[in-house]
């Protein structure tokens, strides 16, 4: 699965403002809303879900990275968006390092080979040094849709 | 050095496959023995202590891997990762998001 099948383009942030996890959570999910992937009224219910799973055990797995995820009755594929925070954040990674790279996903119940073909791409393309280096460098939305694509079309890893 | 390695063939169970929580679970307890680990997916090696490196085996329901140890508790490591992947994660109820 690519990026461009799951990623919300209107909804990419290059300039998170939170500095805390629940709020750099609603940021996110606010985003999706607001490019039209997730519906306004579903927002609360979803961030109250990732929150949840968050409990369960952080999602940030390390190098800089976290996958804030949930399932959610409302979407009927798998969505996403990407946020990048220039200063990084405490997100209570598994490795204790802050957090700078952002991939929220919300998928449908019922599709759970979509969810881990998302969680596959994202950990494969991050393996990469200098995809990792040129994510947490970019200053707009345009750059990291760019980046995606270049990823997308196996410029950083064969 | 000296040490054989030794190997074991197991399944996915759980239908939601080796997810987020699941492999930072199993990555944990890989680490936890000196072994090296390596986890195999139709020819795909990756390093059974990296939950980035098992994230990328896509590992759905009824994936067969292959779990290699080399080390002084080789043995020990497979029957807990064994345990934890054909056991523990298919049991839903505790891993289910």
């Amino acid at each position: 699965m690519k990026f461009a099948d799951f990623v919300s383009e209107g909804a990419i942030r290059a300039d998170l403002s939170a500095t805390d996890k629940p709020s750099v959570i609603r940021e996110l999910t606010a985003a999706l809303a607001a490019a039209g992937a997730i519906g306004a009224d579903d927002m609360e219910g979803i961030v109250k879900a990732i929150m949840k799973r968050e409990e369960l055990g952080s999602t940030g797995i390390g190098r800089g990275v976290a996958v804030p995820h949930t399932k959610h009755p409302s979407v009927d594929r798998l969505v996403g968006t990407v946020g990048v925070s220039a200063e990084g954040l405490d997100f209570n990674s598994l490795d204790g390092e802050k957090v700078q790279l952002f991939f929220l996903l919300i998928s449908p119940p019922d599709r759970p080979g979509d969810h881990l073909r998302a969680l596959e791409n994202i950990s494969r393309q991050l393996r990469d040094d200098t995809f990792c280096r040129f994510l947490k460098q970019s200053k707009t939305p345009e750059d990291i849709w760019q980046l995606l694509a270049e990823a997308d079309n196996n410029q950083f890893v064969s | 050095m000296g040490h054989e390695t030794v190997t074991r063939q197991v399944t996915v169970r759980s239908s939601n496959g080796l997810h987020a929580r699941p492999a930072d679970l199993f990555a944990r307890q890989a680490g936890k023995f000196e072994s090296k680990i390596v986890v195999v997916k139709e020819g795909v090696r990756v390093d059974g202590k990296s939950i980035l490196d098992v994230l990328t085996l896509a590992a759905t329901q009824g994936t067969l891997l292959t779990l290699e140890a080399t080390g002084p508790d080789a043995e020990a490591a497979l029957e807990a990762l064994a345990r934890l992947i054909e056991i523990d994660l298919a049991n839903e109820e505790m891993i289910d998001h």
